[in-house]
Parts: C-alpha cells; sequence; structure tokens
C-alpha cells in the first residue's frame, strides 16, 4: 500500500501526480476462502478489515453485487453521534465514535470525521423531559451530551430561528463529539486498508445463494461468478439482508423501507454543526462541499425501489424553511432514496444465527453510517471467535424470542 | 405519490392511506398455547420479499376500513387491490406496469 502523506503528496507531485496506483486490487475471486462477508459497504468492509488487522485473519473476501460503498454508505446524511438512551446502545455507538477519533490515523486515509456537534431541538416540554433524560443516561454511560437553553442554541448555531415559528425551541441536547464524516472515503479508507492486509474485494459478483452441507453447516455462497467456497459467511447486506438469509432459509424480523435524503446547491460554510429535530421533522448539516445536506424521513411501505414519493422530502423542507428562514432561497440538487432494514425495535443485529458458520450484522434501520467502525469491529470478533463480543452480545437474533428488546425506536434523532 | 385503489372508494392517493404491514398473518386461535418461537414469528418475523408482496392498507381518511394490496416492493406498481378476508389472489411474476 502507498503510504499517504504530506511528503509523498509533494514527491509525486513532482512527478505531475503521474505515479499514484489504484488503491484496492480488483482480483477475481479464489476458489475458497476462510471467511465471506457478503456486501461491501462500510459495515462489510470494516468487519474484512478488522478481521485481518486485529484477528489476523486475511483469506477473505468481501463479495459485493454492485460497487464498493455503492449502497446506504454513499446514501446517507453522514452523521456520527452516541447519544443513545439505553446502555447497550450508547456501547456500541461510543464504540464506535471513539474508532472514528482516530480511525483517519488507522487507516491512513483521512475520513474527515469533523466533531461539529449534533444538536438536537427540543420545542415542547415533552421534549425536554425526554432531552434531559437522555443528557442524564448518556453522561451515566460516559457519552458526552449537555442541556443548551434556547438562548445558549442560539448562540452555538446562530442561523437558526428560535422565536417566529410555530413551535419555538425551547432548547436542545448537545453531543460535541458527535458531527458528520465523508461517506465515500470511510468506505475507500477501509477498503484500500483491508485490501492491503490480503482480503480481496470483489465486485460485481451477485450472491445468489447460500449452500449448506448435510450437517446445515455453511459451505459457501453461490454467486453470479460460481460459487466459492467459506468456511464462514458474515452477510452485511442492509436493505437486503431478509433477501439473503433467505437463501438460507431463516426468516428475520426485518421490513425494508425507502429513506429519503437530498442536498442543495453548495453555498459558503453557513451552517456549523448539525441540527436535528424530531418534533418539526428536520436534520441538516452542511457538506465539506458546501451543500446543505437534508435528510428526510421513511416511506410508509417496504420497498427496495431507492426511491420514495416527493410529499416525504416535501414535507421535510417545510421543517427546514420555517427552522432556518435564510435556507428558503436554497434550490435542491438532488434527492435519492435507501434501502434501510429496520427491526421492530430499532436497533441493530449482529449475531450468529442458526446456521452454523452463518454470522448476520443488519437491522441498522435509519442510522448505521454512524456505527460502521463499531459495527465492523465487534462483527469481525463475532466471526473470529464464534462468539459476540461484549458490546454486541445484547444485539442477538434471539432477543425476539426471549423478549429482550432494545427498544430505541423513540431514542431515535428524528422518528421514521 | 404511489396512486392506490381502494376497493371501496377507487382510486386515490397514498396521502389517504396508512400502511399496514404483511398482509395474512393471522392471530393465533390459542395463543396461551405457543412457544415463544411462535410467538416470535408472529409478532416479528415478515416475509420482506423482494418482489410481490402482500400487505395490507387502511383508507385512512377515506372510508376508515382496512383492504389488502399485492405489490411490486421493485417497482412500488400495484398489481391489485382486494379486501380483507379474500385470500390473496393467485397471480405471480413481475408487475409489468410502469416502474
Amino acid at each position: 500500500m502507498q503510504k499517504f502523506s504530506g511528503f509523498e503528496l509533494f514527491r509525486r507531485a513532482l512527478g505531475g501526480h503521474k505515479s499514484w496506483q489504484p488503491q484496492w486490487r480488483n482480483p477475481e475471486p479464489k476458489a475458497e476462502y476462510d471467511v465471506v462477508i457478503v456486501g461491501a459497504g462500510g459495515h462489510g468492509l470494516a468487519a474484512a478489515y478488522y478481521l485481518a488487522k486485529e484477528h489476523g485473519i486475511t483469506n477473505v473476501a468481501v463479495i459485493e453485487r454492485g460497487w464498493l460503498g455503492g449502497g446506504n454508505t454513499g446514501r446517507n446524511t453522514t452523521i456520527v453521534r452516541s447519544n443513545y438512551l439505553f446502555d447497550e446502545s450508547a456501547g456500541l455507538y461510543e464504540h464506535a465514535v471513539k474508532l472514528w477519533e482516530g480511525l483517519s490515523q488507522d487507516l491512513n486515509y483521512n475520513v474527515m470525521y469533523s466533531a461539529r456537534g449534533v444538536l438536537m431541538l427540543a420545542h415542547n416540554h415533552h421534549d425536554e423531559i425526554s432531552f434531559k433524560r437522555h443528557v442524564h443516561a448518556n453522561r451515566l454511560n460516559g457519552v458526552d451530551n449537555e442541556w443548551l437553553t434556547a438562548e445558549q442554541v442560539k448562540e452555538f448555531c446562530p442561523p437558526l430561528n428560535i422565536k417566529s415559528m410555530r413551535y419555538p425551541i425551547i432548547g436542545g441536547a448537545l453531543q460535541r463529539r458527535g458531527g458528520t464524516a465523508r461517506h465515500d472515503a470511510v468506505a475507500w479508507g477501509y477498503a484500500r486498508a483491508a485490501d492491503s492486509r490480503g482480503v480481496d474485494i470483489i465486485q460485481n459478483c451477485e450472491v445468489t445463494g447460500i449452500r449448506r452441507g448435510p450437517s446445515g453447516a455453511v459451505e459457501g455462497v453461490e454467486t453470479s461468478r460460481g460459487f466459492i467456497r467459506a468456511k464462514k459467511v458474515g452477510v452485511s447486506a442492509a436493505g437486503h439482508s431478509s433477501v439473503v438469509m433467505a437463501m438460507a432459509g431463516v426468516r428475520m424480523p426485518l421490513e425494508s423501507y425507502p429513506l429519503q435524503a437530498l442536498v442543495s446547491e453548495p453555498v459558503k460554510p453557513a451552517f456549523p454543526t448539525v441540527v436535528m429535530s424530531n418534533t418539526i421533522h428536520a436534520y441538516i448539516s452542511q457538506s465539506d462541499k458546501g451543500e446543505m445536506v437534508i435528510g428526510a424521513g421513511t416511506d410508509a411501505y417496504t420497498s427496495y425501489s431507492q426511491r420514495g414519493a416527493l410529499h416525504i422530502a416535501s414535507h421535510t423542507l417545510d421543517a427546514i424553511c420555517e427552522l432556518v428562514p435564510q435556507f428558503r432561497r436554497l434550490r435542491m440538487l438532488r434527492n435519492w432514496g435507501g434501502i434501510v432494514d429496520v427491526t421492530p425495535d430499532r436497533s441493530p443485529i449482529i449475531a450468529k444465527t442458526p446456521v452454523p458458520g452463518l454470522y448476520v450484522n443488519c437491522g441498522w434501520g435509519t442510522g448505521g453510517f454512524k456505527a460502521t467502525p463499531g459495527s465492523g469491529h465487534v462483527f469481525a470478533h463475532t466471526i473470529a471467535r464464534d462468539t459476540p463480543h461484549a458490546i454486541n452480545a445484547p444485539f442477538t437474533l434471539e432477543r425476539f424470542r426471549d423478549g429482550f428488546l432494545i427498544d430505541e425506536a423513540a431514542a431515535a434523532a428524528v422518528a421514521h | 405519490m404511489l396512486i392506490i385503489t381502494c376497493p371501496w372508494c377507487g382510486a386515490r392517493p397514498e396521502v389517504e392511506f396508512r400502511y399496514g404491514g404483511e398482509a395474512h398473518i393471522a392471530r393465533p386461535a390459542d395463543p396461551s398455547a405457543l412457544t415463544d418461537q411462535e410467538w416470535a414469528d408472529f409478532l416479528y418475523n415478515r416475509t420482506n420479499p423482494k418482489g410481490l408482496h402482500a400487505e395490507r392498507w387502511r383508507h385512512m381518511h377515506g372510508c376508515g376500513r382496512y383492504f389488502n394490496a399485492l405489490r411490486d416492493t421493485v417497482s412500488d406498481f400495484f398489481v391489485t387491490t382486494y379486501k380483507a378476508g379474500e385470500p390473496r389472489p393467485d397471480i405471480d411474476g413481475s408487475s409489468g406496469g410502469n416502474p
């Protein structure tokens, strides 16, 4: 792997930048791997990277139907935070935030993690007591979160309109270590780092079946490029998790919904933080390119179409215009949808499955990007050791049978 | 926005309806006889197919009644809608309709 550094940039500049090499190989699939990961999104690539780095398992393939990072990794609103209510979730998401903080150095790839703060707005008494409860729960778990008054909110984020609106802002919960990261760079950084440790990333290769032996254990995956034998298979297929798991005969507590986002034309730096409002349903941040990145809600119905209805996006824009009146003049550049796999308790599943040798990391629903490093890290542990890490131990498939739900539904930043 | 044909009221815009999830999941006749796994299957596990999906809709801002629909989850095209209590129509394959 070519190491990136200021010196290297300077040296290659002298040669007219003609000596840079592709950052990962494009290998043909081998006949057999120790571990096959299905899905080359951020979570899958991160799992492959940590398998190689922390567990010494380098005979790994990441198989991707399209191109790496082309699914929800390339479609989200790039927000990072860990201010979840319950102990289990706080542990999981805080694990990820801690990895985010050193990720660029670890990968030698600038993922542009920017701890610009995540501010959740309260518009009524219910919001206030709910957020204060979150603040206290977070602080007990060692997660930074603080309550701001309306005036402090205005001071922290001056573009906000706090008074002259239907639901005035009465305060907010601020996680200063929250922020954004560059989504594509996360996929590319993990791909490059995993590849350099020997992981094969096989794109344009669709998994069409999961082969099981007489004992029921996984033997490998059927793909559009032939059968690939594998001792272990990790499914990290986001919105298509139900489809892939059905190939192994496992019925999942998942439903896949379209989740939309949109960006404005790029403008000069005008919005300093990430702002979320559950009550009027809006969340917004400004990318380093200058676009306002706006997240809408999920559509009402399950779908694999990667698009949704205009009234969903329009509803969010109504709220944005009221929250930040100066943005009324912004033109929206493009909008899109991703397919998010939602569990009944809105918490992910990172676990072993009833099928020996088959592991699953899914159910991230509307908020998986923020967890990418932590999710990959504990999933790799689960696959390598055949037993979950303490952090993901509660996030089993069996919790739906045994009644140990981690009901974060009301704790999401905005209702979906 | 989807145009959905309510079996009683006819074609109406999506905003008049509320989605009701997968159809034909009958409440257990003898709930106390169920194992935990059977409860999980009833409450939580879903088919979530990529393709034809039998699902419930409720015409909230119309007649207020539940009905079922067959929709292709790849194209979001409604193949048909039918009244609650009727069996799932024997239709398979792709929608062939507008994407």
